[in-house]
């Protein structure tokens, strides 16, 4: 047990070689996309609407397609309201509020780590940041989950409460709907590997300096 | 041949023309020379005397065939494919715009211009109202394309009313009538226009009947010689905005301007209108105005037309400027042309001015060039009314035996000419230069314009040629005495003519405007930001109802699937200006709001806010609707227009 932790703490106190610090820098810039691509696509097939109604879910907005005759999230609104399905509109999610905040946060501390250097530090980087997109994605099925509960009782439509898919396909009526991450959310997800791979780095370089040391002692 | 009951001739077809297309294609063109025309006549009496019993019924008509295989694949759009080409065809005294897809020949859609049509609220809503004014239906003549340079540019399409003097605008971004100008001063029977100048600077108007003017003026019918006025005018088009106003009118002698059209390239800056009653008759024209044997095509130059207008040389004239032509040099000569001609057609490269003579079996092709020339050396012989008569020989490039009854000419993209012969019923192919008829084609029946694929621009596309007949006995289901036209499509692309599709059309399609698919960009809804109406409202918390005095305003919305408010109530004797906006952005998505016996059907597209002006006349509970039908939930889209007997009004 004892060499359990002085090997953990040891591994803390693993000093970031360089390889590592330019991942960790990468880290950093790749969060800058999720800014600008979805996070999430949802997208509603039916007979009218062959192409598709596309809803986008980003960092900070919601936004359906916009063709020159129709925007898609006016559209998914005037359906949803004859099962009485809330209006989807960005004042109910308070994390597009949040969550360009927290992955500012993130990067500013990337780049802390690159600079300070500690194993500690970016461990604490990969803890935060695997739960802020574990806390993510339960929110998101939280808010699909209540904007399928919530119907209004008085609705012209009656239908069983239903979750909307987060991942996959799911049919409702006369509509066929597809739930995929965005690009987005690709970039978030290669996060976590990259700090990983950074760790697993550093520490294999201490390891064989390690073992250099012994050597030549 | 027959002459059928409203006495025009037909001429049925030989053993040649009863079997297809290809067959009926001779070597040598069929040509009649106007030296036969008596016997023709003669012989077409004889025959419909002798034999016109034994004929009667569908058995005696033309049986024109096409090759069923290659028409059927040539006109075939499969569902959900599109057409190449749209076809604007007017709708005569039906007074709309019938919108056709070539080559299907598909009805696509109507577009109401001058005539109420409560299937888009056109003429119900206050805009649409005004816009018609105190006319409750035109005659649809000529539309025409606006034009850059010589080439359809998809912007406007203009369109002439014969019946009321007018000239409407409509938007092709949107397929709707954004303006109505006139009654235009002066020009009365508005039948030669609208033919757009090539960069769509004037729009040709003018008058089919001479009257005393200004309009109002008195004059006995037996001094129609020399106190009734013919015009033939400019109307001016804003290059942005397409705002028409008057640009310049021309003071005619008392013919009757028939039919016009605008030069092109070389010839640009002028106008050209064919006239008949030369002979300045009245009473019975069909025989008072067919005496001389010519009569004349009026060429303007509106360039100087304009300049005079713009230093001072006019006279005023029912309240515009006029031009005398007794007082200004330059800007109008007469060419003496076939008897009685009807259609004037500009070739694509602007040289040769193509008049056909409805009353001789030839056409006529006037050289430009040598226009100028006769101009510049005062090669005159005569005047009528101080308007100088050019030299015909000197100016005249050839006639060309096209046919009996040709009227109207259109060209393609290789050099040829495709003349319509009314009492033929046929289309001519000839060619420019060479003056050589080709090819011909019977057509079902009495054909009168025609219009080839953008055939009238500098840039003929030379796929598609519709034949817009008159008549159509015979060759559709029976629906009644009131028949319907016939439009035709004929394949130009090849060397022979080739008959592609019947269709039966709204009446009156007196010409139309072929142009390619994807010159039009329409839009399918109109975006919140482009709604400029100043009463236009896009949340349901908006919706209210607003009393003053009398008026009672409503700010309202349409949306699937209620209106907002769903009731109104108003006390019997008050204004009731309802503002209706339809918040929806989806293409298809129109709702229209219908009232019970309050005769008013409005239809507010996609974005759209219209204005419903009506009196509270009448006490009770009226029931209004959605009239288009926008969803699952269409019939419950509805509301009360409640009218209660007012006691303070009562009292007053």
């Amino acid at each position: 047990m004892r060499k359990l932790i002085i090997k953990a703490t040891s591994f803390f106190e693993t000093p970031i070689d360089l390889r590592s610090r330019v991942l960790i820098l990468l880290v950093a810039a790749m969060l800058i996309p999720t800014y600008f691509l979805p996070l999430w696509n949802m997208t509603l097939y039916s007979n009218q609407f062959p192409e598709g109604l596309q809803l986008n879910i980003y960092s900070h907005k919601l936004a359906g397609a916009k063709t020159q005759n129709r925007d898609d999230l006016r559209e998914i609104n005037s359906l949803n309201h004859y099962i009485g399905m809330r209006q989807l509109q960005e004042d109910d999610f308070t994390e597009f509020k949040w969550i360009p905040f927290v992955i500012g946060g993130v990067i500013l501390l990337s780049l802390r780590v690159a600079i300070l250097g500690k194993m500690s530090k970016l461990v604490d980087l990969f803890i935060l940041f695997s739960y802020f997109g574990l806390f993510s994605l339960w929110s998101f099925y939280h808010k699909l989950y209540l904007y399928g509960h919530e119907l209004e009782p008085e609705a012209a439509i009656t239908i069983e409460p239903f979750t909307p898919p987060m991942f996959g396909h799911h049919t409702l009526a006369n509509f066929e709907v597809y739930s995929y991450p965005g690009t987005g959310s690709y970039f978030m997800a290669v996060v976590p590997v990259v700090l990983l791979a950074a760790m697993w780095l550093s520490r294999t370089t201490r390891l064989r300096e390690q073992s250099n040391v012994t050597a030549t002692a | 041949m027959v002459v059928s009951n409203d006495g025009t001739i037909h001429l049925i077809p030989d053993a040649r023309q009863r079997g297809s297309i290809s067959q009926h294609h001779q070597k040598e063109p069929i040509m009649i020379s106007r030296t036969y025309l008596p016997f023709v006549f003669a012989a077409a009496l004889a025959m419909a005397l002798g034999c016109g019993d034994d004929k009667g019924g569908r058995a005696g008509r033309s049986q024109v065939r096409s090759d069923v295989q290659e028409a059927a694949v040539k006109t075939y759009v499969a569902p959900g494919d599109m057409d190449t080409y749209y076809l604007f065809a007017s709708g005569g005294h039906s007074g709309q715009v019938y919108v056709y897809g070539v080559p299907s020949m598909r009805h696509i859609s109507t577009i109401p211009v001058f005539t109420p049509y409560p299937a888009t609220g056109y003429g119900f809503d206050k805009e649409s109202k005004e816009m018609l004014g105190r006319f409750s239906w035109g005659d649809a003549h000529h539309p025409s394309l606006s034009e850059t340079n010589g080439t359809y540019d998809g912007r406007w399409m203009f369109i002439s009313d014969n019946a009321n003097n007018r000239m409407a605008r409509v938007d092709l971004r949107d397929f709707k009538t954004k303006e109505i100008l006139g009654p235009i001063p002066n020009v009365s029977g508005n039948h030669c226009s609208s033919f757009a100048t090539e960069n769509t600077e004037y729009i040709l108007a003018g008058s089919r009947f001479s009257i005393p003017l200004p309009k109002g003026t008195y004059e006995k019918i037996e001094d129609y010689a020399t106190k009734y006025k013919g015009v033939v005018a400019g109307i001016q088009v804003d290059p942005q905005t397409g705002k028409m106003s008057l640009g310049w009118e021309v003071l005619m002698p008392p013919f009757n301007y028939d039919l016009g059209d605008a030069g092109k390239g070389p010839s640009a800056e002028w106008g050209f209108w064919t006239c008949y009653n030369s002979e300045r008759a009245t009473g019975k024209l069909e025989v008072t105005a067919s005496q001389k044997d010519r009569d004349y095509m009026v060429a303007v130059n509106w360039r100087k037309a304009e300049e005079a207008i713009k230093s001072g040389k006019s006279i005023m004239l029912g309240g515009v400027k006029v031009i005398d032509p007794k007082d200004v040099e330059g800007v109008v000569y007469l060419l003496p042309a076939a008897k009685s001609p009807h259609g004037v057609d500009v070739s694509p490269d602007g040289k040769y001015i193509v008049v056909s003579g409805k009353l001789q079996s030839i056409t006529t092709a006037f050289n430009f060039e040598k226009m100028l020339t006769a101009i510049e050396k005062k090669d005159f012989t005569g005047s009528e009314d101080g308007i100088p008569v050019l030299n015909y020989d000197a100016v005249k490039d050839a006639e060309i035996n096209v046919g009996l009854g040709p009227l109207h000419t259109q060209y393609d993209d290789k050099g040829y000419a495709y003349t319509s012969l009314f009492v033929e019923s046929a289309v001519a192919k000839w060619k420019l230069g060479t003056w050589e008829v080709v090819d011909k084609i019977p057509v079902s029946y009495n054909i009168g314009h025609l219009c080839a694929s953008e055939g009238d621009t500098r840039q003929p596309t030379g796929e598609y040629l519709v034949a817009l007949n008159k008549l159509s006995h015979g060759r559709h289901l029976s629906v009644g005495p009131s028949q319907p036209e016939s439009s035709q499509l004929i394949d130009i692309s090849g060397e022979k003519m080739g008959l592609l599709y019947d269709a039966f059309n709204e009446p009156e399609p007196h010409y139309a405007q072929m142009v390619r698919a994807d010159k039009l960009k329409p839009i399918e809804v109109y975006s919140k930001e482009e709604n400029k109406h100043p009463k236009a409202i896009w949340d349901i918390k908006d919706a209210k109802v607003v009393r003053k005095g009398k008026n009672v305003e409503v700010y309202m919305i349409a949306v699937r699937t209620s209106f907002e408010p769903a009731s109104i109530e108003v006390n019997k004797g008050d204004h009731v200006t309802i503002h209706l906006t339809n918040i929806e952005q989806t293409t298809d998505e129109l709702h229209g709001i219908g009232f019970n016996e309050y005769n008013i059907n409005v239809v507010v597209d996609p974005g759209e806010t219209k204005t419903i002006e009506l009196v509270a006349d009448k006490q009770g509970v009226y029931p209004f609707y959605c009239t288009n039908f926008c969803s699952a939930l269409h019939q419950e889209m509805q509301g009360y227009l409640l009218v209660k007997g007012s006691p303070s009004v009562a009292a007053r």
